[in-house]
């Protein structure tokens, strides 16, 4: 795979005690990177791999029950499982996938050459990637845990939970949301401050406007989980009674804490979904996104009263009517600016002339799929009925449908996207279209069954059912449904490995597209982009490209980009040079983990001294990189 | 086909959207998150308070007078901290240090006192498994005094380095930053003092 040639002709400069390393190719280059792009990319493909191993959970569990009453495998792996799944899904797949795209594409998005704190952003990937790997080898070294995704005390005690598994769920946990916290906030410094000239806070793309608030959501809804995961760890190791009901400690408190995180976590996936349609459908409709301030100021509302609707998660756990009613009100008020958003997309359809791409195509589905989910969503915001369908499969198909139909199929539409700017290769579209039927039909294969499965009674987390119950026929077609989506994802596989074989060269700007991520090469070249771009209106691309357009200001275009280059032109760019420091420091806190589980305190100082000794020898190694000029090197 | 500047270590002009340093933003943004990491810890404290089935409780332990003069030392500590950032960007080098030093020196008093605190308590037999005050008294105040120690790291990293380089203005960015993160500690310690040692005693 050939990626963004980087140029060695540049000398490296270091002011600092240590010299920074700088590979341009093999193995090294990629341990070192600080290239935003190259870590939305490791982002990706590790974001893959999770989704991968979480598919073949959820493939063997709908194998497992695919008839009544088979013992495919046994109640225990079961648990584990679906507890897996759950985790590995949330933290390890969805949620990285939307950063990854966010990392590789908000700073091409508002014209920045990196991140604000590029060797930060290299920490914050491989923490994640290390602690997903300290939770799926939980499987290999006794037992992964087996206590739901959302690990509800007092299971998750030591009394009631002897094995290590539970350890792995909340110390994999700690440290990924360690990683995810510093790329959170790394990206709003990006926004905030590296915006090209010109681009005000409401000529921003859709897009990075949902992943600013999304970032906004990671910084405030993490800490609650952070400490609830180390109350517990404390519980388990030092026998505090945080949350032990034979001490005086009430496990509800788990709960809350868990869905004051947990809810905002559901618009954490979401928003980037939302992002990504928002930049898709303007895209392929040939018009500006419809009602763009509403979209963004929606985003915002959607934000601020994510963090007020979590006890809809605990309606039948006794919380009284009064907090019922007040949590099902702030509850159905989060679907109207759900709903705005929706018709805006609509609306930025009507007239336009739509292009059938496969991207498009699944930003449709999403439109679909996604409504169906928030209406369910409605459903279960009335306490009578979440009642009814509580903890049964009603309610997996809720979720389904937002975050597989929602998230999962907007994120095949960004990849479809933004794949040619990533690789300089289209995927090809007819196969795109084959996968795009398999995978969508598939999807409702399996989750449209279970809504009326689980209004029938069946419960989620159940390794097995009795024959004779109606049940029968919902869970052959749901089983059925996971073949054709796995399919679906084989095929896409493949298109991706054929599109590096032998693709169609993409060409800068294949789709004809507004944002400025599309007026440099594809992929990018290291720097980004040749001269700082110079925005005077929203979509800033389409408008230099087609001075008619609505939003375009021909005149203060030209005046504008003059009176940058006159005061900013010729200086070049700095980029920084690689380093190690921040791989280290991810593998000390990653044995660190380790060490924790299995109670290694010797181990753990060591590990403590290592990651603070990386942390100075980051802070001191100086700037190194090169400064490299492009307007006079040219495109490289 | 020129690397120019290379050589020349002028750092090029670039567009900025924002005022603010970059360093400066990401410290408020990690303060913002710490609102919510000390948030929860006090939440739980408060949920918990006066639900301990047996000794020993708050009243029998907390020690006011003590706490009063530690408290008393930390806040003061911000104050020095105020003194050493201006010192700095007004170039008197050893008044910087001065200060510095005595930041860190009151941020160390400080922890001493809650080491001796800590090791009063396991003696009148308060640990962290003995009763929910003691599981969420030593996980809060031990939280906040982690957060100390950090502080009192990196002031005497920033003393050390103005023996071994020049200081810059990149410098002055580190020690506001830092004292950004110092006052927020102090803040957080009023909060505790109040929830946890005054309140019992009103």
């Amino acid at each position: 795979m050939t990626y963004g040639k980087q140029s060695t002709r540049s000398v490296s400069e270091s002011t600092g005690l240590l010299i920074r390393p700088n590979w341009d190719r093999g193995i090294l280059s990629w341990l070192t990177t600080v290239d935003h792009k190259r870590l939305g990319i490791l982002y990706i493909l590790t974001s893959t791999f999770f989704f991968l191993t979480a598919s073949v959970e959820a493939f063997v569990m709908r194998l497992q029950l695919a008839r009544p009453e088979q013992s495919l495998v046994s109640p225990d792996l079961y648990n584990q499982l679906f507890t897996m799944h759950g985790v590995t899904m949330v933290f390890l797949a969805i949620m990285p996938l939307g950063i990854g795209l966010a990392n590789y594409f908000a700073p091409l998005m508002i014209g920045a050459r990196d991140l604000a704190f590029p060797r930060l952003n290299a920490f914050g990937y491989w923490v994640y990637a290390f602690s997903g790997i300290l939770l799926l080898s939980s499987f290999i070294f006794g037992g992964a845990p087996d206590v739901g995704w959302f690990a509800y005390a007092p299971l998750t005690s030591l009394s009631n939970n002897p094995g290590n598994g539970v350890d792995y769920f909340m110390v994999g946990l700690l440290i990924s949301g360690v990683g995810t916290l510093v790329t959170a906030m790394n990206l709003i410094v990006t926004i905030v401050s590296m915006r090209a000239p010109g681009m005000t806070w409401f000529r921003m793309p859709a897009f990075v406007w949902m992943i600013l608030i999304t970032m906004f959501l990671i910084v405030f809804a993490f800490p609650p989980l952070t400490i609830a995961l180390f109350q517990i760890l404390m519980d388990r190791t030092f026998g505090t009674l945080f949350y032990d009901p034979a001490g005086g400690g009430m496990p509800i408190l788990w709960q809350h804490l868990f869905w004051i995180f947990g809810h905002p976590e559901v618009y954490i996936i979401i928003l980037p979904a939302f992002g990504v349609i928002s930049e898709v459908i303007p895209t392929f409709s040939r018009k500006p996104l419809f009602g763009y301030a509403v979209i963004v100021l929606s985003g915002i509302f959607i934000g601020f009263l994510g963090f007020a609707v979590w006890s809809h998660h605990m309606f039948t756990t006794g919380l009284g009517p009064v907090v019922n009613a007040a949590f099902t009100l702030t509850t159905v008020v989060i679907g109207i600016p759900t709903g705005i958003k929706v018709f805006n997309w609509l609306a930025t359809l009507w007239g336009g002339k739509i292009q059938f791409t496969t991207s498009m195509l699944f930003a449709l589905a999403f439109l679909v799929t996604f409504t169906l989910g928030g209406i369910t969503g409605i459903m279960l915001a009335l306490p009578p009925f979440d009642a009814q369908a509580q903890d049964s499969y009603f309610v997996v198909a809720h979720f389904h449908y937002v975050m597989g139909g929602g998230a999962l199929l907007a994120f095949f539409s960004g990849v479809y996207y933004w794949f040619p700017k990533m690789t300089g290769r289209l995927l090809n579209e007819r196969v795109g279209k084959w996968v795009f039927a398999l995978v969508v039909g598939g999807f409702h294969l399996v989750f449209f069954p279970q809504h009326f499965v689980g209004l029938l009674g069946m419960p989620r987390r159940v390794q097995s059912y009795e024959a004779g119950l109606g049940w029968e026929i919902y869970n052959q077609l749901s089983t059925a449904g996971t073949w054709v989506m796995s399919v679906g994802a084989l095929i896409f596989l493949i298109s991706i490995f054929q599109a590096f074989r032998n693709g169609k060269v993409a060409g800068n700007d294949p789709w004809d597209g507004r944002t400025l991520e599309w007026s440099t090469t594809s992929p990018p070249p290291y720097y980004n982009f040749v001269k700082d771009p110079v925005v005077t209106s929203l979509d800033s691309w389409w408008a230099k490209k087609y001075p008619e357009s609505v939003h375009a200001d021909v005149d203060h275009q030209a005046e504008a980009e003059a009176n940058h280059q006159a005061e900013y032109g010729g200086a070049g760019v700095h980029i920084p040079g690689q380093s190690w420091f921040p791989f280290i420091a991810a593998i000390a806190i990653f044995f660190g983990g380790y060490a924790f589980i299995y109670d290694n305190w010797w181990l753990a100082l060591l590990l403590l001294g290592i990651l603070l000794v990386s942390c100075y020898a980051w802070a001191l190694e100086g700037v190194g990189g090169k400064h490299i000029n492009p307007e006079s090197e040219g495109i490289a | 086909m020129s690397d120019t500047s290379a050589t020349s270590h002028v750092a090029p002009k670039t567009y900025r959207s924002s005022p603010l340093p970059d360093l400066k933003l990401f410290m408020w943004l990690f303060l913002a998150s710490d609102c919510m990491f000390f948030g929860t810890l006090i939440g739980t404290y408060l949920v918990y308070r006066g639900r301990s089935l047996e000794g020993p409780f708050p009243i029998d332990v907390l020690d006011i007078p003590i706490t009063t003069v530690s408290s008393f030392v930390l806040l003061m500590s911000s104050f020095l901290m105020v003194l050493a950032l201006h010192a700095l960007r007004s170039g008197n080098i050893p008044r910087f240090r001065l200060w510095t030093f005595g930041v860190a020196f009151f941020g160390a008093i400080f922890l001493g006192f809650q080491v001796f605190e800590f090791s009063t308590f396991v003696q009148e037999g308060l640990t962290l498994n003995q009763n929910l005050f003691g599981s969420t008294f030593f996980v809060l105040t031990g939280t906040h005094g982690i957060h100390v120690t950090i502080g009192v790291l990196m002031l005497l990293s920033i003393l050390i380095l103005s023996y071994v380089k020049p200081m810059t203005s990149k410098d002055s960015l580190f020690l506001e930053v830092t004292g950004l993160y110092w006052h927020f500690v102090d803040i957080v310690w009023i909060v505790i003092f109040t929830v946890i040692y005054l309140v019992e005693f009103a």
